[in-house]
């Protein structure tokens, strides 16, 4: 059986060339546990850069004195504006809990208040987070005058913290765009530094693959072996990788993922899925790899 | 030369026995190094089936290009290259490899695969023809002890002699019986006493059919053997004689 001869002679030249064979499969290790950080990483300041463009929302305050029946519809009112998500009605009570929340241990001072100071409001959450001003402008038209009027006399306020939106914004879209240009530079850092330990190895046997041509083996009887050896070094490095990071996985990340924010942050890539997508990328690479090197070497 | 028929031309077969076409035929060969150094210059040579030839002349007379040109490493500027009436030129580089089975080769460096037993090396010639698992099983061991090996099969080749590693190379070039042989320099380092025993073993395997090309600049050998010598100098064929000698 042929496939059994060139599995025979992948082996065989793993075994006789331990040293060059170790080091391809330390650079894949490595490169590979990189990524395993990375990636995870990635995901999670994405998914927490994500969560912090959502929370941009526009909060409208009433008047204490508006009636009940005012009140309902204003929320009738501000739901019908386009690009309204949804909107949450807070009561006095509820902005009261929420502030003591804030505060944590220190919320004992709200004891101190005469009654509750705090007006209900909507909090209005938007489609995109970009359209904070469309919607704005829609509950308070600016009238002829030139001064902005609000569509309902309930409204006392509305506020978007307009600073910080702004803020935000760039400041999360900057973030995505490094993370996925340092994300790009180490999947290709990854990618030329196990091309190269894989040309060095082939490099290393030229002459074997020179007599091989002589004695008349075709391209793909000497190539066969050297991508099954490219599979079994990738494996090899690969499963080490994702063996370690397990382990750090179980002692550290898993222990220690209720204290940080980032790790414990819903949207991190699943450590299954991760393990595919390392295991199977490492493989492919230097299979691939080390058929496309020994190109260079067959030609006659 | 049925083999290289049957590669060069399906109908080979059928055509043999009519064309008896020679071994080796360059048609006015010009070969020129892309630095512009001339290998051959306008040679022309025959050689028929089963013969057994030496090609003679200084380093750098044209000698390798020669061999290069009959394994197909490398074309010619000019002129044609035939194998049993066939024009190699013009051979698709995807039969290339076909080619090279029936041609068996030996150098001066004897080229062995260096991680390989001695019984490895040859039989990997097998495998790559394809055969049987059973057919390497006999014929590796019949040809090492033709060759005088058949206690060394599981010796790596750093670890035998010179003229050992020669002989192995001759045992991987002539396992499948190819009907062409060829070898540069095959005693180039080696001391007079193991060269002889290599070109005992090159006559012997002439007798079985196969013809021979060896490219020397072994003046004694050539000498004591007395067969065809064909000596070229600067890319030319300068003499071409039944049986010669070294020098003429």
């Amino acid at each position: 059986m042929k496939l059994f001869f060139f599995l025979r002679e992948a082996l065989r030249a793993l075994r006789r060339n331990a040293a060059p064979s170790l080091a391809a499969i330390a650079t894949v290790l490595i490169t590979t546990l990189v990524l395993g950080v990375f990636i995870p990483v990635v995901r999670a300041a994405t998914a927490k850069t994500n969560e912090v463009r959502n929370k941009i929302e526009l909060e409208v305050f009433i008047n204490d004195d508006a009636s009940r029946a005012e009140v309902t519809e204003l929320g009738n009112m501000i739901r019908d504006i386009r690009h309204v998500e949804s909107t949450e009605f807070v009561s006095k009570a509820q902005a009261l809990r929420i502030l003591k929340r804030r505060l944590g241990d220190k919320s004992s001072i709200t004891e101190d208040l005469p009654g509750n100071p705090l007006p209900r409001s909507y909090r209005i959450k938007l489609d995109d987070p970009q359209n904070a001003d469309v919607v704005k402008s829609s509950l308070a038209p600016v009238g002829p005058s030139g001064e902005a009027r609000p569509i309902s006399p309930a409204i006392q306020e509305i506020k978007n913290r307009e600073d910080d939106t702004e803020k935000i914004l760039s400041a999360t879209s900057t973030i995505k765009i490094l993370l996925a240009s340092l994300a790009g530079l180490l999947v290709l850092a990854s990618v030329l530094l196990v091309a190269n330990t894989i040309r060095l190895s082939i490099f290393a046997r030229r002459r074997e693959v020179e007599v091989m041509r002589l004695v008349g083996a075709t391209n793909w009887f000497i190539r066969w072996p050297f991508v099954i050896e490219g599979l079994l070094v990738g494996f090899l490095g690969g499963a080490a990788a994702v063996g370690l990071l397990w382990i750090v996985k179980v002692t550290v990340v898993d222990e220690w993922s209720d204290r940080f924010a980032l790790i414990a942050a819903p949207d991190t890539i699943r450590f299954s899925l991760l393990v595919i997508v390392l295991l199977g990328t490492a493989t492919a690479v230097s299979a691939i790899g080390s058929g496309i090197t020994l190109r260079r070497f067959l030609r006659v | 030369m049925a083999a290289i028929d049957e590669t060069l031309d399906p109908r080979g077969a059928l055509l043999q026995g009519a064309t008896r076409s020679p071994a080796v035929e360059l048609r006015d060969v010009t070969v020129v190094y892309p630095g512009g150094n001339v290998g051959l210059d306008g040679a022309s040579a025959t050689i028929g089936r089963g013969e057994f030839a030496f090609l003679v002349g200084q380093t750098g007379c044209g000698k390798s290009t020669f061999i290069k040109l009959l394994l197909r490493e490398m074309d010619p500027s000019r002129g044609k290259v035939l194998i049993a009436g066939r024009d190699i030129v013009e051979l698709p580089r995807k039969k290339i490899p076909k080619l090279r089975r029936n041609i068996g080769v030996v150098f001066q460096d004897y080229k062995l695969l260096p991680n390989r037993t001695i019984y490895d090396n040859v039989a990997y010639t097998l495998k790559v023809i394809g055969a049987s698992r059973s057919e390497i099983k006999s014929k590796v061991p019949e040809i090492l002890r033709l060759v005088g090996l058949s206690t060394k099969l599981n010796s790596y080749p750093d670890e035998l002699s010179g003229g050992e590693q020669q002989r192995v190379s001759l045992a991987r070039a002539f396992v499948n019986h190819p009907p062409l042989l060829l070898a540069d320099e095959p005693t180039g380092n080696l001391d007079p006493e193991t060269s002889i025993g290599i070109m005992q073993l090159l006559y012997r395997m002439n007798r079985t059919g196969t013809t021979v090309i060896v490219a020397t600049h072994d003046n004694e050998m050539v000498d004591r053997m007395r067969r065809r010598v064909i000596e070229l100098h600067e890319g030319r064929v300068v003499r071409d004689e039944a049986s010669g000698m070294y020098a003429g």
